[in-house]
């Protein structure tokens, strides 16, 4: 299995995960499926670039800090996006988002094969 | 009747010794090995102005079956196109009628030497596995080294491996050579006593507090019966890989407690992650809400 393929199914994987924590929080509740797809497609871009970076540079730290910041970086746009709906979640979505980044970057950097020569 | 003095004796000895490069493309510049039979020096090759290593039996070797063994070592050597094995450049007889071959000049130092200079044990592995992969390729040629050693493997400044040598070891080294090559008898001798001699190898490379599962690979490669051994040279770079991947190794079977110090070793930085986003879900869940 490729870097990138890694990476986009970590991505997806662990968005959904991430987003399925809004549960506990009961005012999120009602907008659930929303959320997950959201968090879902925020883990996918992140494994896609991750994983396009980890086909290129071989650094556990350079990896996880790039996927981290993208992370953060995606979570920043969902939580203005939120707080323009009315509720303010920056913490609650950016923290959880950062961490989650950081964990698909360590993916693609340690698993997956790299692209192969031509 | 007077004598001459011992140095002079000794000094006429070195002379005598040394190759009569008359006549050659190549300028006999320093002594930088001798072994058993022959004598390794570095010369300058006036035609292509480079210096290169010329190997010549040591005079009071240069009979010529010895002539004929150093032939079929650069022979041999010369059959092995691999980054691992030292390319040869040429061949033939000097002036005073002793067999050379010329090959590349090494800029490095003996494995033992590599070693003293306190390698980190990974950094010391990887240089293993390049010896191992130079060893699997001369057996898939039907090329069995038979003196394998830390002094014939010269690591370059690039942690570049060399294997030199190749040939002449019919005997071995005791400290490296498999039983089956010790009692000269008529057990054949074939890859599996180089798979012996890179566990001899390996277990020079270990420090005195090695991981239990590496000193188990290396007395898998050094076990008494040639089948318990691993199979080739490269099953046995393939297992140091899975070492140094994290992974378990096929000679070592670890407890459950290993295992898990292991899988925590390899995944530590994941665990970390984990942990510190089930402490931060768990802080945001009792953050006071607006």
């Amino acid at each position: 299995m490729n870097k990138v393929l890694i990476g986009v199914l970590a991505g997806l994987v662990l968005g959904a995960l991430d987003g399925a924590t809004a549960w506990f929080t009961p005012s999120a509740r009602s907008a659930m499926a929303s959320i997950l797809v959201g968090s879902s497609i925020k883990g996918l871009l992140v494994g896609l670039v991750a994983g396009f970076y980890a086909r290129k540079v071989n650094s556990t730290g350079k990896g996880v800090t790039l996927a981290a910041v993208i992370g953060l970086i995606l979570a920043f746009v969902v939580a203005v996006m939120d707080a323009q709906a009315g509720e303010q979640h920056y913490l609650q979505i950016m923290l959880p988002g950062f961490i989650t980044g950081a964990m698909i970057g360590f993916f693609t950097q340690r698993y997956g094969a790299l692209a192969k020569q031509s | 009747m007077s004598y001459l003095p011992n140095r002079v004796v000794e000094r006429l000895r070195e002379v005598v010794d040394l190759p009569d490069l008359t006549g050659t493309r190549y300028r006999l510049e320093r002594e930088i090995g001798r072994g058993g039979m022959g004598v390794v020096y570095e010369v300058f090759d006036a035609q292509l102005e480079r210096r290169v290593a010329l190997k010549v039996l040591a005079a009071p070797h240069a009979d010529s079956a010895a002539a004929e063994r150093l032939l079929a070592e650069a022979r041999v050597a010369a059959q092995l196109e691999h980054p691992g094995v030292i390319p040869l450049y040429d061949a033939g007889t000097l002036p005073d009628g002793r067999v050379y071959y010329t090959m590349k000049l090494v800029a490095g130092s003996h494995l033992s030497d590599y070693v003293r200079a306190a390698a980190p044990l990974s950094g010391r592995l990887r240089v293993f596995q390049k010896l191992c992969d130079a060893v699997a390729f001369a057996h898939s040629r039907g090329v069995v080294h038979r003196d394998l050693k830390p002094a014939n493997v010269m690591v370059g400044p690039f942690g570049e491996v060399l294997v030199v040598d190749w040939g002449i070891g019919v005997a071995g080294t005791p400290r490296y050579r498999a039983p089956e090559q010790a009692s000269g008898g008529d057990r054949p001798v074939g890859p599996a006593a180089d798979v012996f001699s890179l566990g001899a190898i390996l277990r020079t490379l270990l420090p005195a507090d090695a991981p239990r599962p590496l000193r188990a690979v290396a007395d898998r490669a050094m076990a008494e019966d040639p089948a318990e051994r691993y199979p080739d040279a490269g099953s046995l770079d393939r297992e140091i890989g899975r070492f140094l991947d994290g992974r378990a190794v096929e000679a070592y079977r670890e407890s459950t407690l290993e295992r898990g110090v292991r899988f925590y070793r390899k995944n530590q930085p994941l665990l970390v992650l984990l942990l510190v986003y089930v402490v931060i879900r768990f802080v945001l869940f009792f953050w006071p809400r607006p």
